[in-house]
């Protein structure tokens, strides 16, 4: 019991991860290798506030998911924008976006060193312990669980159940078609990629509530936003969190019943099982 | 591969620019300044490594330059980012000695990284004054490079004087013979762990917890579960910057009730008392410095003034030590020339801001601090092998 609730807070905290990206490759169909560094900056954002102004992380959240909206939506239509009018195949895009993105991590990496400097951001909120069921558990890493169930049924909801959300859907499926029934493609898949990075940005506030962070730490939570993403299904919100969700109990029950230094080949057994047999992840589609 | 090095050279110059300062038509001394501004080594070296540099040449060029036989000599700090990869540190010292012609070049931040780079400062005949290295091997790699010199100390003291002050609470009833043993699977966690397990033994301690975690580790908690499960006197990790804030973390949430509580690297951080306050108190680390000396205290607050940050209590200081050591030697040695210099260091002592520091047969500082804690503000020495200002260990009370 212990185990599975450690390791579904943990689960809570890798669907935070990688919950935008999810949004940004399976629907804006951009792989965003600079997911980790929008962690990072939110991370920072709830770091500053609280450390200058005791600003509660919770609170942070509501500045910094419009703030990132804006800054990722910018960042789709500047830079963006431009190689999916020129890609001729979905392939190259993914090439593309991937190559393009891959340096804007490297440059937000040297904006973060410059403007925070390089050293470690930590600081200490709700570090108590909260009695569940018998066992202790950490009250910051149950509230971004909390958080994480909340973000993940709310863009659920929106997807499935509003009009927008129809069309981002349709979009996933296939923006040829959705063309065709009056869909604005790319209005939409901007707003998708911008609401992708206020959830990462968001997230990477919550988690820096336990998480030492510093300006290079990003690349860390963009391969395991990568790992969880493909698992799950690319495009699939439910995917996403279930994959997430499997990987954190998986970890915490290897780390708590076998050894701690074996988490890494479990879960990345865990993925290589996966991919072999459903290459399309647990809940994606065949031939996307 | 050459896009980068030319993005290196333009943050470079534009740094080196900015820290030079007013050089007009002065004679100036080219010193060459490689570590990690990227990558996992980068926040540590954020607080050791470059804020010591630029507190150093700061000082340095505002009172004049360096005294070089009667003329005074400005430096020029050319810096390089090595992304924290051992290959980069290797190209950026080749760099820096057959490129920029640097007259010196300090030495690297890290273990790993001093001793990717050793061959190249010795090839090209570059004294290689490191603070920031610990390993076993000091005897041998002087013997091998014999312009490598070692203030940090060697593992297997800071191991050993660990045990030793467990034992002391041991032999006066404070504590019991209980140790939970953790490490962090990486060279430098790994290599502390095997040198302290039949140290441990050997005082007659049990391990009843003993495992390793990867770097990185997301969630700490069932490592603390599982070590608070097995009813330690005494909790001992050699971990890393992240984990040592993730394991403190996760014990303060656990309470977990032990008399002694030792994390490794980064204990000594200022960040480490920013972020736990007074929990931190009696937390046991790497490091300590003799904080009631008036030259560490006067150091500290140049430090503060400079970089605005405080230095923490292990490396620091020794890093603005080798430094002072690097400068005291090229006016000593009354030259620029590299072999003399070399020379000078090997043959004399200095004074700085860790105490008086003099090389032994080996190139090695043999007078270093091993163990600290945090007592009121400070982190403090309380074991070294013949430093001065040791204050008595305290036990760990609890985490409020």
């Amino acid at each position: 019991m212990d185990i599975l609730i450690t390791g579904l807070f943990l689960g809570g905290t890798y669907a935070l991860i990688a919950m935008g990206l999810n949004l940004q490759y399976g629907i804006a169909r951009i792989m965003n290798l600079a997911n980790g560094e929008m962690i990072v900056v939110g991370g920072f954002s709830a770091f500053w506030l609280y450390s200058s102004a005791q600003v509660s992380p919770l609170l942070t959240v509501f500045l910094v998911a419009p703030v990132a909206f804006l800054l990722n939506w910018l960042i789709y239509w500047i830079m963006l924008r431009p190689l999916v009018k020129r890609a001729k195949s979905r392939g190259q895009l993914e090439v593309d976006a991937i190559l393009a993105t891959f340096g804007l991590a490297f440059v937000s990496v040297g904006i973060m060193l410059a403007v925070f400097g390089g050293d470690y951001f930590s600081y200490s909120y709700l570090a108590r312990p909260i009695r569940l069921l018998g066992d202790t558990y950490a009250l910051n890493r149950a509230t971004a669980f909390l958080a994480a169930v909340l973000i993940c049924a709310a863009i659920y909801l929106w997807l499935n159940y509003s009009r927008p959300g129809m069309s981002i859907r349709a979009i996933a499926v296939s923006p040829e078609s959705a063309r065709l029934v009056g869909i604005d493609v790319p209005k939409l898949a901007a707003l998708t990629f911008a609401l992708g990075g206020a959830v990462t940005a968001t997230g990477g506030a919550l988690i820096s509530m336990f998480f030492t962070l510093d300006a290079s730490t990003g690349v860390i939570f963009t391969l395991k936003a990568l790992v969880i993403v493909i698992m799950g299904g690319v495009g699939d919100v439910r995917g996403t969190i279930v994959a997430a969700l499997l990987l954190g109990v998986l970890e915490t029950f290897v780390a708590a019943v076998i050894d701690p230094g074996l988490t890494l080949a479990a879960a990345y057994l865990l993925f290589i099982v996966i991919l072999l047999f459903r290459p399309q992840g647990l809940f994606g589609r065949r031939g996307t | 591969m050459k896009r980068r090095t030319l993005l290196n050279t333009t943050v470079a110059l534009t740094l080196s620019a900015a820290l030079a300062g007013p050089a007009l038509a002065q004679e100036t001394l080219k010193i060459g300044a490689v570590g990690p501004k990227t990558g996992p080594l980068a926040g540590g070296a954020a607080v050791t490594h470059w804020p010591n540099i630029e507190l150093w040449s700061t000082e340095v060029n505002e009172r004049g330059g360096i005294d070089v036989d009667g003329t005074k000599y400005m430096v020029e700090i050319i810096e390089y980012d090595d992304q924290t990869n051992p290959s980069e540190t290797i190209s950026a010292v080749t760099r820096l000695a057959t490129q920029d012609e640097a007259d010196f070049i300090l030495a690297p931040y890290s273990t790993g990284l001093n001793l990717a780079a050793a061959p190249i400062f010795d090839r090209f005949g570059y004294p290689q004054v490191t603070s920031t290295a610990s390993t076993d091997r000091v005897g041998e790699l002087s013997d091998q490079f014999p312009n490598l010199f070692f203030l940090l100390g060697q593992n297997s003291e800071i191991v050993g004087d660990a045990v030793e002050i467990l034992t002391e609470l041991r032999e006066a009833g404070d504590i019991g013979n209980r140790v939970a043993m953790v490490n962090v699977a990486d060279a430098f966690g790994i290599e502390l762990a095997a040198s302290a397990k039949p140290i441990f033994e050997e005082a007659g301690f049990e391990l009843v917890y003993e495992t390793s975690y990867p770097l990185g580790t997301p969630d700490l908690s069932p490592v603390m579960k599982s070590a608070k499960d097995s009813e330690p006197d005494a909790f001992v990790a050699w971990s890393y910057p992240p984990d040592t804030f993730g394991l403190t973390e996760q014990a303060v949430i656990e309470e977990l009730d032990v008399g002694v509580f030792y994390t490794a690297v980064a204990t000594a951080f200022p960040a480490y008392k920013q972020r736990f306050g007074a929990a931190a108190e009696g937390v046991m680390g790497i490091g300590g410095v003799n904080a009631e000396s008036e030259s560490f205290q006067d150091y500290a607050a140049r430090h503060m003034e400079v970089t605005g940050q405080a230095p923490d209590y292990w490396a620091s200081g020794m890093m603005y030590a080798s430094l002072q050591i690097l400068e005291q030697a090229i006016t000593g040695a009354g030259t620029i020339d590299r072999d003399t210099v070399t020379q000078y260091i090997k043959d004399n002592s200095f004074d700085t801001v860790m105490g008086t520091i003099e090389f032994d047969e080996n190139n090695n500082n043999p007078a270093y601090w091993t163990v600290g804690q945090w007592q009121g503000d400070a982190f403090r020495g309380v074991a070294s092998t013949g430093r001065e200002g040791a204050v008595d260990p305290i036990l760990k009370d609890g985490w409020e």
